[in-house]
């Protein structure tokens, strides 16, 4: 799931800038897990909004932000709000956010930043472990993703900062590298450690994405 | 540009024992006070090495600075990392510095930004320390990473890093191998602070017929021993140093013997001495001296 964090409101507050009235709109998957833009969420953004002066016309939290025809025919079942109001405050991930500003004309405000492409740990806490890098590289590094769990993504073993197996960035942090190959010393023919990984391909990694899937 | 080797490289290989110093180019761009540095210590070592944007602290660009050595006639290992290029400016830079005539280089991962100035900069790492050995390898063959054809290759003597002090030992042996495959001919060490660690990474360097040049730092005082410590990544003082450090009455002094005396000791099991003289100068011709006095009965783990 997208890992996602409120802004801080004084920052949504300048965003909103000369507007007195807003829409809501939150997201009932991602935000809604990392409770940053669920019902609860939008009530509170609700309250905090009114008790700074503004008019909240309405409120709409979607099942997936980020699915473009659901968020253009939910905005429209509630096209009098959305009239109403100066601006669309959006809390869901980035892609939310855009799915709702080609959706309408109004000024669309992005209330949280998104973070990462996390894995659940446990209730509440979030862990990155992959970020979609285009060309995956976890059936040579036995299943521990260097591009991610490294803090500089180098593909080819340990940095010369690695020391007692932690990672220099941080002394109670597993290099990533020392995981890989604890993970690799298991592989029978050892040949997966000594080959040299070429630079990624980053060309395969089109930006803007482009990638299209359809059935 | 000529083909001629560097002096660097024909003293390696012709099996003499070598000094390399480093100095760390100034933030700004007036470079006296490094040029008069570098003149300092060059009668005593056979290379400079000139940092590139060390501990992730922005500096002038060390291509200029080792160019402004080069024509000074003071032999440069130009230091390349890949924290702030890509690929394109990584095989730039390199093409650049062999049309300058410098051909010692030095190819780094380079310290993660979070120990630096700029913390809130992007990390490149388009390639790790591998991947530049490899490229810079296919450039002195005459072709780009893209495999398109050079007008001119340039020709250079390709160091790399090694921490043979870092554990577990077996985790950076194969990044060794690789680097070693990768084309790097000669490796200058993170400093060292125990004898019989650099002997264990001699003997599995040995073999794999590369140059090894043992790093010694030198310490001025305890404190700034803890300081490296806490700070420094891939760097850890052993106790016993810092309270020799601490005892001293002139730690300066005593830095500079504790230097010396770890130089003689790693002398029979290296190919060169790479002093990082942190800012005591006078450090690099104690060094030189007392390892001098030494030369004859050295000989342990040769390299061929
Ligand atoms: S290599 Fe890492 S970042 Fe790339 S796709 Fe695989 S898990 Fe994700
Ligand atoms: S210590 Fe390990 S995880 Fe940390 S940056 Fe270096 S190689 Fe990557």
């Amino acid at each position: 799931m997208i890992v996602s964090r409120q802004k801080p409101f004084a920052e949504i507050l300048d965003a909103i800038d000369g507007s007195s009235s807003v829409f809501l709109v939150g997201c009932t998957k991602c935000a809604t897990v990392c409770k940053s833009g669920g019902e609860e969420e939008i009530w509170q953004m609700q309250e905090a909004l009114s008790s700074a002066g503004f008019e909240v016309t309405g409120s709409l939290v979607i099942d997936e932000a980020c699915h473009m025809l659901r968020v253009g025919r939910d905005l429209r079942s509630k096209q009098q709000m959305v009239t109403d109001a100066g601006a669309i405050i959006v809390m869901a991930c980035g892609a939310g956010v855009q799915s709702v500003s080609a959706a309408t004309s109004k000024k669309t405000i992005a209330a949280l930043d998104s973070l990462f492409l996390g894995n659940i740990r446990r209730f509440g806490q979030f862990e990155q472990k992959c970020s979609l890098c285009g060309e995956c590289l976890l059936s040579r590094t036995g299943g521990i993703c260097p591009v991610t769990a490294c803090a500089k993504g180098i593909l080819n073993g340990p940095c010369g900062g690695m020391d007692n197996g932690k990672c220099e960035t941080d002394p109670e942090a597993p290099c990533a590298w020392a995981e890989i190959f604890t993970q690799l010393q298991e592989d029978p023919d050892g040949s997966m450690l000594e080959s040299y990984t070429p630079p990624k391909d980053y060309g395969k990694l089109p930006k803007p994405g482009k990638l299209k899937l359809a059935k | 540009m000529t083909l001629e080797i560097s002096r660097l490289q024909q003293k390696l290989e012709s099996g003499k024992f070598v000094i390399t110093a480093e100095v760390c180019p100034p933030k700004g761009s007036d470079c006296s006070a490094f040029i008069a540095s570098a003149k300092e210590l060059a009668p005593l070592v056979d290379a400079v090495n000139v940092t590139d944007n060390q501990g992730a602290h922005m500096r002038i660009s060390p291509l200029a600075a080792a160019s402004l050595l080069q024509r000074d006639g003071i032999e440069p290992i130009f230091q390349l990392t890949c924290r702030d290029r890509n690929r394109l400016a990584l095989q730039s830079d390199l093409l650049g510095a062999a049309a300058l005539g410098i051909k010692n280089v030095l190819l780094l991962t380079g310290d993660h930004l979070s120990c630096g100035d700029h913390k809130e900069a992007k990390g490149v790492f388009d390639l790790d320390a591998v991947q530049l050995i490899d490229a810079a390898s296919r450039l002195c063959h005459g072709e780009d990473l893209a495999g398109r054809k050079l007008q001119g290759p340039p020709s250079l003597f390709i160091g790399a890093a090694a921490a043979p002090e870092a554990e577990p030992f077996e985790l950076t042996l194969f990044k060794l191998r690789k680097k070693i495959h990768a084309g790097a001919r000669f490796f200058q060490t993170q400093a060292i602070f125990n004898p019989a660690a650099y002997r264990r990474f001699q003997e599995v360097m040995a073999p794999q017929g590369v140059k090894t040049i043992a790093g010694i730092l030198i310490l001025k005082s305890a404190g700034m021993a803890r300081f490296i410590n806490a700070n420094i990544p891939g760097l850890r003082i052993p106790e016993e140093i810092i309270a020799e450090l601490e005892s001293a009455s002139d730690p300066r002094r005593t830095g500079i013997e504790l230097a010396c005396r770890l130089a003689r000791e790693v002398q029979p099991f290296c190919h060169g001495i790479h002093v990082m003289p942190m800012g005591v100068d006078e450090g690099v011709g104690a060094i030189v001296a007392a390892l001098s006095n030494t030369s004859d009965d050295k000989e342990s783990i040769p390299c061929r």
